[in-house]
C-alpha cells in the first residue's frame, strides 16, 4: 500500500509541476478539467483509506441490498426446479464499466451454479466480452471444484446486432424456460423486451443497470432491480474479500460527501438570495466558475 | 506471473488514459486514435473467435439432432448465405443479392423485434400502474398527469395539466435521475480504481 501512496504522490507532483509548466508556456493541460482531478484524488484517497481499514481487520458495516440477497434464492429456485439460469451481462463492450461490474457478479453466480450443479447459460453480444466471460465462468467452475461441469456452450456469442441478440435470448427463454434470469450490465432499448419475455415465462428476474432511462422498465418487469451504483457495488457486496468491502465503504462515504456538498451549497444559495450578502455571492460565483467544466 | 503482467498492463494503461484526460486533446490526438485503432483490431480478432464459437455450438446442436435442431440449421444456412453473398458478390450493388437480403430479410426482422417494444410497454405499464400500494398509486397519478400533459387532450381538460407535467419532469424526476447518476458515477470511479489497483481482478478470469 505504501507503494501505491508513493505512486499517487509521484503522479500528483508530476501533475502539479506539469500544470505549472504548462501555464507558463503552451497550454499542455486541460485546466478546465482540474476540478475533476481534485475530486478524483480525494475520492481515491477515501477509498484507499477504507480499504486499509478493512484490511486491518476493523468491522465494516455494509447496508443490505435486497436484490443481491435475492440472488441465492433465485439460484436455489432454479436448482429445485431443475431448470437453467440465464445470465445476460448487457449489450455493452468490454471497455464499459457496467460490463466489467457484471462480469464480476457473473463470477460469483457461476461459482454457485457449479456447486449446485445447475445449468448456466450466458449469451453475449460482444466478442471481447465473450472471451472474458468464458474465462471467468471456466475459472469459477474450477474454483468451485467442478471443472468437469463446465461446458464451452454455457457461454455463447450470439450476434453483434442489438435486436438479433434480443431475438436469440428471447428464443432461448421461450424454449428452455429458465427459472432465474439475471440482466446485469449496460442495457438500452432491448431491456423491456428481455424483461417482459422473462416475465411471461414465469422466471424470477433480477436486473441492474446504471442507465437511468432503462431502470423504469426493469422495475416494472423484474422482481428485483439494482439501481445505478448498486450494480457497481454488487461485486464487492458478494465478495468475502475485506479489500472489496473497504472499497464499498469508501464509495458510500464519497456519496455522503457529495450529499453534504449539495445540501450545504443549496442552503448557501438560499441564504444568498434571502440576504443578498455580497461576500457570499462572490464566493459562490467563484466556485460556480471553478467547477463549471468546459468540454 | 500469469496474473502480474496483465495487472501491470492494466495499471499502466489506466494511468495513461487518466493522464490523457487532463491533457489538451491537440497534444494527444494521435496517441488516442492509435489506442482506439488497437481496440478495433483486437475486437476484429475476437469477432472471429465469437463466430467460430457460434458455428461450432450450432453444428453440435445439429449433430445431436435435438428438438430445436431446425433453428440451428436456419442459423447456419443464413450465416453462410450472407457471408458468401457479401464476399463473392458485390455487396455495394443496390440490386445485388447481399443488399436484397439486407433490405428484405434483415431489416424487416430487426424492425419487428423493435416494434415489439410498443406492446411490451403497454403490458409493463399495466402491471406497474396497478394501484396496489401507496407508492404504486403515487406512480399511477404522476404517470397519468405526465401522459395527459404530453397530449392535446390534457390541455383541453385543464390548461394547467401540461404545466404540472413539466414540473414533475423538471424537478422530482430530474432530481431522482441526478441522484442515480451521481451514485453511478461514484460507483464507476470506485470500480475503476479497484481494477486499476488490482483489487478487482475477476475480469482476468480469476479470483477477485
Amino acid at each position: 500500500m505504501k507503494k501505491i501512496f508513493s505512486i499517487v504522490a509521484m503522479i500528483l507532483l508530476l501533475g502539479v509541476s506539469a500544470f505549472a509548466e504548462a501555464e507558463k508556456s503552451t497550454k499542455l493541460l486541460e485546466t478546465s478539467r482540474f476540478p475533476v482531478l481534485i475530486g478524483l484524488i480525494l475520492f481515491a484517497f477515501v477509498i484507499i483509506y477504507y480499504i486499509q481499514k478493512a484490511k486491518s481487520g476493523q468491522h465494516i458495516f455494509i447496508r443490505r441490498i435486497a436484490g443481491l440477497n435475492a440472488i441465492d434464492d433465485a439460484l436455489g429456485r432454479a436448482t429445485e426446479m431443475g431448470k437453467p439460469v440465464l445470465y445476460v451481462p448487457g449489450i455493452g463492450g468490454i471497455s464499459e464499466l457496467q460490463t466489467l461490474a457484471s462480469i464480476s457478479i457473473l463470477g460469483h453466480i457461476a461459482k454457485k451454479t457449479a456447486s449446485y450443479e445447475t445449468d448456466l447459460y450466458v449469451p453475449l453480444r460482444d466478442p471481447m466480452v465473450y472471451s472474458t466471460a468464458t474465462e471467468v465462468v471456466r475459472e469459477s467452475y474450477l474454483g468451485a471444484g467442478r471443472p468437469d461441469a463446465f461446458r464451452e456452450n454455457m457461454v455463447e456469442f450470439l450476434t453483434s446486432d442489438q435486436f438479433g441478440y434480443v431475438a436469440g435470448v428471447d428464443g432461448y427463454m421461450v424454449r428452455e424456460n429458465p427459472a432465474a434470469n439475471f440482466y446485469l450490465g449496460s442495457f438500452w432499448a432491448e431491456s423491456l423486451i428481455l424483461a417482459e419475455t422473462g416475465n411471461s415465462v414465469g422466471s424470477i428476474q433480477i436486473a441492474g443497470t446504471a442507465n437511468p432511462s432503462q431502470l423504469p422498465f426493469f422495475i416494472a418487469s423484474c422482481d428485483y432491480t439494482l439501481i445505478g451504483e448498486e450494480l457497481y457495488a454488487a461485486g464487492a457486496y458478494l465478495s468475502t474479500d475485506p479489500k472489496s468491502k473497504g472499497s464499498l465503504k469508501g464509495q458510500d462515504m464519497g456519496k455522503l460527501a457529495v450529499m453534504i456538498v449539495i445540501i450545504v451549497f443549496a442552503l448557501l444559495n438560499v441564504v444568498r438570495n434571502a440576504t443578498g450578502m455580497e461576500s457570499l455571492s462572490n464566493m459562490l460565483n467563484w466556485l460556480d466558475k471553478f467547477f463549471a467544466m468546459k468540454g | 506471473m500469469k496474473r502480474t503482467i496483465p495487472l501491470i498492463i492494466t495499471f499502466l494503461s489506466a494511468l495513461v488514459m487518466i493522464i490523457i484526460y487532463f491533457i489538451n486533446p491537440a497534444h494527444v490526438q494521435k496517441f488516442e486514435n492509435g489506442v482506439f485503432e488497437w481496440i478495433r483490431i483486437i475486437g476484429a480478432f475476437a469477432l472471429f473467435l465469437g463466430l467460430f464459437n457460434l458455428l461450432i455450438s450450432h453444428f453440435i446442436k445439429v449433430r445431436r439432432n435435438g428438438m430445436n435442431a431446425v433453428y440451428s440449421i436456419a442459423l447456419i444456412v443464413a450465416f453462410f448465405a450472407i457471408v458468401i453473398s457479401g464476399i463473392f458478390f458485390d455487396s455495394e450493388n443496390p440490386d445485388g443479392t447481399f443488399q436484397f437480403m439486407f433490405n428484405n430479410i434483415y431489416r424487416p426482422l430487426s424492425s419487428t423485434m423493435f416494434s415489439l417494444l410498443a406492446f411490451y410497454v403497454a403490458s409493463a405499464a399495466f402491471r406497474a400502474f396497478r394501484a396496489k400500494t401507496k407508492e404504486a398509486s403515487f406512480l399511477l397519478v404522476a404517470a397519468f398527469i405526465v401522459m395527459l400533459g404530453r397530449v392535446p387532450i390534457g390541455t383541453m381538460i385543464w390548461g394547467k395539466i401540461p404545466v404540472i407535467s413539466n414540473w414533475i419532469m423538471a424537478y422530482p424526476a430530474a432530481a431522482a435521475q441526478s441522484a442515480i447518476m451521481i451514485g453511478a458515477a461514484l460507483g464507476a470511479i470506485s470500480v475503476s480504481l479497484k481494477i486499476m489497483l488490482g483489487i478487482e481482478r475477476t475480469y482476468l478470469g480469476g479470483e477477485e
